[in-house]
């Protein structure tokens, strides 16, 4: 089996930033569609294995773009993946901050950044649905993936755990720094 | 745009922001990296806000929010606009070269080493575990946002029309993304009394 060229791998990749709302989380369903079933160039299972690696390693989910360029083409498929992930919408990005620096007052301007928002949360739910779908074969595995869900949303909440240690710090006669 | 005096500092900033060296720039996104396991909004947000005092709380929030309505990774399209605000064009560079350099490493090297052990059924167990973790985390995520924003009823029915229709329903992403976001804009028009 011959592998993808360097160029087909950079274009794929360069397509879901574009389109990529709701970060790389967001375009997941997408990218898993185009990479395992439109070009058929991984399984689902080394699919799945490249998200699962990028999630535990630190630094940016995205990078599951870089990994799976590595595993499709080594060095230059990684270079392609992560500069074909992150380049577009960078410049997208440049762009928009520097007009949102010039003109974020207006109302029209405000109303617009605010209506996408619904919009990328609903994509993060999918990409988490698709995530579960993926990972989890049987029902022990899909209540895992909620069990986890409810304690990253409820439990690991760094602001809730700051005002408790200062709520502490009060209830102990010392000063809230 | 002529500077009287011929001192013509950086690329149009009026608005008297203090410019952070590319040094710092660095060391900053190279720990966020480092230090971002599951995902880097909340280890970003801490640098930024809590330990360099960069951006206040709100600042960091308008910009997240507009990255997460801009197409391509969030953490990334942050560090473009915070690295310009601070330093332009280097300091973009700067921000995003800093936040990936260190992370790619480790995955590739973790990647081999998995490629390596992975006929090990305790290794396929792990990484098992891992993609259930990882996808809670996402899902986690979605509903953190949710509870944060305290979107109207409107809004949280476009959240689950472009749910049903991505996640559920598998519809093409850019048509759909498209419309939800013109029924969510005038949707937002609506509910604004």
């Amino acid at each position: 089996m011959s592998g993808p060229t360097v160029a087909a791998i950079g274009k794929a990749f360069a397509l879901l930033s574009v389109v990529a709302v709701g970060g790389a989380n967001g375009v997941l369903s997408e990218a898993h569609q185009q990479i395992v079933e439109v070009h058929g160039w991984m399984s689902d299972k080394d699919f799945a294995t490249a998200y699962a690696i990028a999630q535990a390693a630190p630094g940016p989910n995205v990078l599951y773009a870089s990994l799976i360029g590595w595993r499709l083409a080594g060095l230059p498929g990684l270079a392609a993946a992560t500069l074909g992930m992150n380049g577009p919408s960078s410049l997208i990005a440049f762009a928009v901050g520097r007009l949102k620096r010039r003109y974020g007052d207006l109302r029209g301007v405000r109303r617009a950044s605010a209506a996408l928002i619904p919009v990328a949360i609903g994509l993060i739910f999918s990409a988490g649905l698709t995530a579960g779908r993926v990972a989890a074969h049987d029902l022990i595995g899909a209540l895992l993936v909620l069990a986890g869900a409810a304690i990253y949303t409820f439990l690991c909440e760094p602001a809730l755990a700051a005002r408790r240690r200062r709520a502490l710090r009060y209830r102990d006669g010392l000063r809230p720094q | 745009m002529s500077a009287p005096g011929g001192c013509h500092v950086g690329p149009r900033r009026q608005t008297g922001l203090p410019r952070i060296g590319l040094p710092a720039l660095a060391a900053g996104f190279l720990k966020m990296g480092l230090l971002g396991f599951g995902g880097v909004l909340p280890i970003a947000r801490q640098v930024i806000v809590e330990e360099r005092k960069w951006l206040s709380e709100r600042e960091f929030a308008e910009v997240y929010g507009l990255c997460q309505a801009l197409p391509g990774p969030n953490v990334v399209n942050a560090s473009t606009m915070i690295g310009d605000r601070f330093a332009g064009v280097p300091g973009s560079v700067t921000c995003i070269l800093s936040l990936l350099a260190a992370p790619v490493l480790i995955l590739v090297g973790l990647g081999e080493l998995y490629e390596r052990w992975a006929g090990l059924a305790s290794v396929n167990a792990g990484i098992g575990g891992m993609a259930i973790a990882a996808a809670g985390l996402v899902t986690g995520n979605g509903l953190k946002m949710l509870r944060r924003l305290r979107l109207s009823w409107r809004s949280l029915a476009v959240v689950a029309t472009t749910f049903a229709a991505i996640g559920l329903l598998h519809w093409p992403l850019i048509p759909v993304v498209l419309a939800m976001s013109i029924v969510s804009f005038l949707a937002q028009g609506e509910a604004r009394r």
